[in-house]
């Protein structure tokens, strides 16, 4: 998903003149070619994340376009209350991408870490949150949004599903139809949820952002049911208010595969950790069938 | 010539001064003598210096009041510029008002950012003061901030990439009122920022005569930083260099006493 953010960008920056691009020291070689080219509005700015997300809300104030790029929990978790007053309290427009989801950078440590991103996130009012789980959705989601106005998060992974999807903003796609339960799939994390459920009696949904939270797909999905299982590739439980906010009238049994939340102290490769915290298809099938049965 | 504008500004001020006692003891909030200590400062700015204030005008001179506790003040000279009105000015931190103890950017069109949580003024006036080199723009940047308020990092932050993106069009004037000094002493603030590449002068933040000149002072390919010695709650005795003035709105009897001082 790197490289498309890459080449997504270079594609929009010979057009867009208002387009910018701070990194703080993540992704320089992968932008190399619009830093030479563009280096007014293409730079490197430096490991200092907070400030950088003041100065990017100066640049948006003066009618520029800024996107802001590193590590997830350097951007998120570190610059939260800039972002939170900067962008989100000033309601103008941004768009932040991070790299390093939860734990693909699984080897470095907690510190690498971020599965709170998304759960942090959505505490501020008219943040919008999008998870690609494609090179190409991310390339048709950034094109779609990067300059409504808004501040937008684009959480990208290493990890990426094997056919995209046709998304749009705020959407979710129904991917399978039936009538057991319905399963609601984020970003990468479908492929996984696919395979689990392919002989099951269920919806799967498939999100590609999480706030605005498309709310009707689900209620139109739950109409006949009562049971739901989300796959989210964070902290288990984020996105269950949005499920009941959207369901409040309804009687519900939700069941999480998530990120729990303890710190994951383990390193070795990302796919180690998905195995350890259930991201499989014999645990999600396992789960699945609990559900379905309760 | 000259001393009589210095006295209708002195009188002005002193009327602004007394409105804010007013409406601090009025709603017994804000930050008095935060205010007290700037508003030389601002009337300058804002009388003497500032290119046109509307935010929205690509052109005009940018201010951002980065220690947003001092808002009276930023209050005071939008009421003396008839951007605000007496009865909005008097509506200060009511319920519905859009005056409230830190400036609000949403409420108030004047305003480019809405302030209180310390160490974001700088960073967001570094981006503007880069906009406006990215976009050819002719304009000046300023950003006030505190000396309590260098004690967080991102100002320091702030100070780098200004020097590194050489950063001319924009003047950052500290105000060094001394409240941060019961936690950090920051004496040596001056070699801080000149270590940091910055363009430093320090003047009485009271003299209208070094705070007008030292506005216009810019140096070429380097940030500029004004060193503003101030007086927290100055023009008021017992309020003076008060760390128990903080945050103190007045009572009926500190209120008369604050008026008379001011007539």
């Amino acid at each position: 998903m790197r490289k498309q953010f890459v080449s997504t960008f270079e594609s929009l920056i010979k057009k867009d003149s208002k387009l910018s691009l701070l990194l703080c020291d993540i992704g320089v070689f992968g932008f190399r070619n619009s830093i030479a080219k563009y280096p007014n509005r293409v730079m490197n700015i430096g490991i200092l994340e907070q400030s950088t997300i003041g100065v990017a809300a100066g640049m948006s104030r003066s009618g520029l376009i800024p996107v802001i790029h590193t590590i997830a929990p350097f951007l998120v978790e570190r610059a939260f209350e800039q972002i939170k007053i900067d962008f989100g309290y000033h309601n103008i427009g941004c768009n932040l991408v991070s790299v390093g989801a939860s734990y693909d950078y699984a080897s470095l440590g907690c510190t690498h870490h971020c599965p709170a991103d998304v759960a942090l996130l959505k505490n501020i009012p008219g943040m919008e949150i999008l998870t690609p789980g494609h090179p190409s959705e991310f390339d048709s989601l950034f094109r779609e949004i990067y300059k409504n106005g808004n501040p937008s998060y684009f959480r990208l992974s290493e990890k990426s599903n094997i056919k995209s999807n046709k998304v749009k903003f705020g959407k979710a796609n129904l991917l399978k139809k039936g009538s057991k339960a319905t399963i609601i799939a984020i970003g990468p994390v479908l492929d996984v949820t696919l395979q689990a459920a392919k002989d099951e009696d269920v919806d799967i949904l498939y999100y590609s952002t999480i706030i605005p939270f498309d709310s009707k797909t689900l209620q139109k999905s739950m109409e006949k049911k009562s049971k739901i299982m989300v796959i989210e590739p964070f902290y288990s439980g984020t996105i269950s208010n949005l499920i009941i906010e959207s369901l409040e009238q309804k009687s519900i049994m939700i069941k999480s595969i998530g990120v729990p939340k303890e710190f994951l102290t383990n390193y070795g490769l990302a796919e180690e950790h998905d195995n350890a915290i259930g991201f499989t298809t014999k645990n999600i099938s396992k789960e699945l069938r609990k559900l379905i049965n309760a | 010539m000259g001393n009589i504008i210095k006295t209708t500004a002195h009188k002005q001020i002193n009327f602004l001064k007394k409105e804010i006692a007013k409406v601090s003891y009025n709603s017994q909030e804000g930050h008095v003598s935060s205010a007290y200590s700037i508003m030389d400062l601002l009337w300058v700015l804002f009388k003497e210096t500032l290119n046109i204030y509307p935010r929205n005008q690509k052109n005009s001179d940018k201010f951002i009041l980065s220690k947003g506790h001092g808002s009276l003040a930023l209050y005071a000279m939008l009421l003396e510029n008839k951007n605000i009105s007496l009865k909005e000015f008097r509506s200060f931190s009511q319920y519905k008002s859009k005056l409230g103890g830190h400036p609000d950017s949403n409420k108030l069109p004047n305003v480019i950012a809405s302030t209180g949580s310390l160490g974001h003024g700088l960073a967001i006036a570094v981006g503007i003061a880069m906009s406006s080199k990215i976009l050819k723009v002719e304009n000046k940047i300023y950003c006030l901030i505190g000396d309590g308020e260098c004690n967080e990092g991102t100002i320091w932050e702030s100070a780098l990439l200004a020097t590194e993106h050489k950063l001319d069009n924009l003047c950052c004037i500290l105000d060094m009122n001394h409240s941060g000094d019961r936690a950090i002493k920051l004496s040596n603030l001056k070699e801080k920022f000149l270590s940091f590449g910055w363009a430093v002068k320090t003047i009485n933040g009271h003299s209208h005569k070094e705070i007008k000149s030292s506005y216009k002072a810019f140096k070429k390919n380097k940030p500029s930083i004004i060193i503003a010695e101030t007086i927290k709650g100055n023009g008021v005795k017992m309020m003076e260099n008060s760390h128990a003035w903080h945050r103190k709105s007045p009572s009926k009897e500190e209120l008369d006493l604050i008026l008379e001082e001011l007539n």
